[in-house]
């Protein structure tokens, strides 16, 4: 059939257009900023337990991962966190800064429609279904503990 | 030094995440969710304590942390409260991240305007 081959071609088209990350440099990268973003959190950690020796630890990194938030959310709001996620790539996602990136980034895109319907609503457009599944998964184990 | 630890388990991480990203073309919000719920496994399964020992931030700093933490303070909740603590302690344990997030993107929000992406 016809449609079958201009499917098969557009399909051709599309791939040729998408951009194309280079493998082994991003993989390099993405451990290289992944790792280094760790390292930054526990040198806050550090610094934490160092200043208040009687500190819990849970609670010592309760505030280490607000730090590395209120950085990542002033990183993306100077507009510094997207240039670090061009070429980071999962370096710059997958930490907990990634997660307060993904609350920023929309916030901030778009706040010309209004706070309430711009910022509240769009803050989360990523984050909303992390929070949901957390939430969901959690109460799902929390019964199988009760349970067993 | 534990640096050293923390400087390879963490980027291991991140770069599993990337390697989502090259072979599967995912969007960030799916590995955010994929990796919370590895998080939360680990941590239901009791294995995320003993590697937290020695990886610190490395696993403590990735989302994992925060699916992990979830599920801890579900599982101690239950222990202390019974079935409400399911419903509570998830979200009591992780407050605090959650909180912040959205307080700092509420006010660079107010403060910053959108860089246009040339």
């Amino acid at each position: 059939m016809d449609i079958k081959k201009r499917n098969e071609a557009y399909n051709k088209y599309v791939q040729a257009k998408i951009p194309k990350t280079k493998a082994w440099p991003s993989l390099f990268y993405s451990f290289l900023v992944g790792g280094i973003i760790c390292c930054i959190g526990q040198g806050i950690n550090d610094l934490i337990l160092l200043w208040f020796p009687n500190m819990a630890e849970q609670t010592a990194w309760a505030y280490t991962l607000i730090v590395l938030i209120f950085i990542a959310s002033f990183l993306t709001g100077i507009g510094v966190y997207d240039k670090i996620g061009k070429f980071a790539g999962g370096g710059s996602i997958v930490p907990i800064t990634g997660f307060s990136n993904s609350i920023t980034s929309p916030a901030i895109e778009f706040k010309h429609e209004g706070i309430i319907y711009g910022i509240c609503v769009k803050m989360f457009t990523i984050a909303g279904p992390v929070i949901v599944v957390g939430i969901v998964s959690s109460i799902v184990v929390g019964l199988i503990y009760l349970i067993i | 030094m534990y640096y050293l630890w923390v400087f390879l388990i963490g980027g291991f991480i991140c770069m599993l995440g990337q390697v989502l990203i090259i072979y599967t073309n995912i969007t960030s919000a799916r590995i955010l969710v994929t990796f919370v719920l590895i998080g939360v496994l680990l941590q239901a399964f009791n294995i995320f304590d003993p590697i937290s020992e020695f990886a610190k931030a490395g696993i403590n700093v990735p989302i994992i942390g925060f699916g992990a933490s979830l599920a801890k303070g579900a599982m101690s909740a239950v222990a202390a409260k019974g079935l409400l603590g399911a419903f509570t302690g998830g979200l009591e344990a992780t407050a605090g991240g959650i909180a912040a997030a959205v307080l700092f993107a509420f006010i660079f929000a107010l403060i910053f305007k959108s860089k246009t992406k040339n």
